[in-house]
């Protein structure tokens, strides 16, 4: 969709921290860089905060110190209406899926689609050859609480992807599906990584990060992050 | 606007069901005190036109032997004091030829009366385009010329536009009361509808959706609800204004001269139904705007 100056940064942190109110520092002194064009996975235990640490890649909160740069722009001195053409280029594979339940699977995969007020011929064309490849084409019109787990799972990824973001950020996206399922997922990632989407991973999957031992990892320990390993 | 395409599960909010019915009983009212608003504008202008244009000033003859020299005085002072008023454009006092001329159709042969010392009359032709303060003006001269007063049947009319207009007035501040207090309530229904879908308009707002998108969802279901009770409120005002309009008709003996509704009050009423939903949407539209303004 956006043509990608490989080489450049696509999102940058300078000595971010966070807190959650008046709790402990979460996060600190996290500072790291992802070319564009790459793919990492995120690791840490649970409890890490590697969910908080998408939050403020997806724009879903705002840093409580330090500097978050997304798409060579300071998140503190974009404007707000300036935000919404930045989050359409991240899509997100929340931990939690946040499908919204009285939407058929179809509706929840178009959302970005019509949020950027794609025509809808195009929407009925896309969504379900997408719903296919996750291999849910049977479960077009199901609404979220009829679907597994894993189902579930599927839709919101698709829903992530459907606008061939920028970046893509998945929290826990093979959590509840199969390694079976899993490759093929982690596949779809690989082929959007190939046309130039960023790929973040957070996963507890060791299966998955053994795998795929091509790409780095970011690791989270004790709230703040370490590149490599 | 009722089809359009909608991602929030509105259509069967509980929390803006009562809106229709709470725009129906605005509506009714805003109907009924518009109704009232150009039955009395139709009424006081009406009467505008009977009183402008002319006035007239009596001054009581003086009895005695110097009387009618004194009456020429007072004639002469009242006049003065009519030419000196803003808005009089001529005041002429009538001599008595004319004051029997006048007393004729009455009186039948004016020889009887000739003798009489008989009220002068002064006819003062006043710019009906300046309002005048008529009270103000009738006490004034009582006050200056003594036995001179102005004709008071006009002054009573004049009190009575004043009513009139101070009524046409709290009307118009009835139907403002009405509006706020519609605004109000849809801000409520707005703002109690956006925490119930509080979690689908964050994934919204995630995906990178403007606020304006998601206003306008709100606004929509704000329009159509407020449409639909303006609708009802305009389906109980009609028969009630026909069946208030039919019974003061029974009464029109010349004292009130039309109190039907013009056809511009009933255009206006039919209009209630949309300026209602047309307020409910722009309300929802700033209501959601202001919440989503505090969103990250
Ligand atoms: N909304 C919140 N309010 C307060 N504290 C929070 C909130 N969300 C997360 N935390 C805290 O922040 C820390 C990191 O949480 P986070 O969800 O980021 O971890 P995680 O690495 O994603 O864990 P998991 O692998 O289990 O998903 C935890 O201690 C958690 O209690
Ligand atoms: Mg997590």
């Amino acid at each position: 969709m956006r043509n990608n100056r490989r080489g450049e940064h696509i999102i940058r942190f300078d000595s971010v921290g966070l807190r959650y109110g008046l709790g402990p520092e979460v996060l600190r002194d996290i500072s790291f860089a992802l070319p564009s064009g790459s793919f990492h996975f995120l690791t840490g235990s649970s409890g890490a905060g590697k969910s908080s640490l998408m939050r403020l890649m997806y724009l879903g909160l705002r840093p409580t110190r330090g500097r978050v740069v997304l798409f060579d722009k300071d998140i503190a001195m974009t404007r707000r209406y300036e935000l919404p053409a930045l989050r359409r280029r991240i899509g997100v594979v929340f931990q939690d899926f946040r499908l919204l339940d009285h939407l058929s699977a179809m509706d929840n995969v178009a959302l970005p689609l019509r949020v950027r007020g794609v025509k809808e011929s195009e929407v009925r064309k896309h969504v379900p050859e997408l719903l296919n490849w996750v291999g849910l084409s049977e479960q077009i019109n199901a609404k979220p609480p009829t679907l597994s787990g894993g189902q579930k799972q599927r839709v919101a990824i698709a829903r992530a992807v459907i606008g061939r973001p920028d970046l893509l950020l998945a929290d826990e996206p093979t959590g509840n599906v199969d390694d079976h399922i899993a490759m093929r997922l982690l596949h779809l990632f690989e082929e959007l990584n190939r046309l130039g989407t960023t790929v973040v991973i957070a996963t507890h999957n060791q299966f998955l990060v053994d795998r795929f031992t091509q790409y780095p990892r970011l690791h989270i320990d004790r709230g703040t992050v370490v590149e490599g390993e | 606007m009722f089809g359009r395409h909608s991602d929030l599960p509105l259509k069967g909010d509980a929390t803006s069901r009562f809106l229709p019915w709470l725009v129906a009983l605005m509506v009714y009212l805003s109907a009924v005190s518009l109704a009232g608003v150009f039955v009395l504008n139709g009424l006081v202008r009406s009467w505008d036109h009977d009183v402008s244009g002319t006035l007239t000033v009596q001054v009581q003859p003086v009895p005695g032997e110097a009387g009618e020299a004194l009456t020429d005085e007072r004639v002469r002072q009242a006049v003065e004091l009519m030419r000196r008023t803003p808005g009089v454009l001529a005041a002429r006092p009538l001599d008595k030829k004319q004051i029997l001329a006048l007393l004729e159709p009455w009186l039948g042969n004016t020889d009887v009366v000739k003798d009489l010392p008989l009220p002068r009359l002064i006819d003062v032709t006043v710019d009906p385009d300046i309002s005048m303060e008529l009270l103000e003006l009738a006490d004034r001269l009582a006050r200056s010329v003594p036995g001179a007063t102005l004709d008071d049947h006009r002054i009573w009319l004049s009190r009575l536009i004043n009513l009139s207009r101070t009524t046409e007035w709290v009307a118009i501040a009835i139907l403002v009361l009405i509006g706020c207090v519609t605004s109000a309530t849809v801000i409520y229904a707005t703002r109690t509808s956006m925490a119930v879908n509080r979690s689908v308009i964050e994934v919204l707002h995630l995906i990178g959706a403007h606020d304006d998108y998601i206003a306008r969802q709100f606004a929509d279901r704000s329009f159509a609800l407020g449409f639909s009770g303006g609708l009802i409120g305009l389906a109980l005002a009609v028969p009630s204004l026909t069946a208030i309009g039919w019974a003061a008709r029974r009464i029109e003996g010349g004292f009130l001269p039309s109190l039907s509704l013009p056809v511009t009050g009933w255009v206006m009423i039919a209009m209630l139904p949309v300026i209602a939903a047309a307020l409910a949407m722009l309300t929802a539209r700033l209501a959601v705007h202001a919440t989503l303004a505090r969103m990250p």
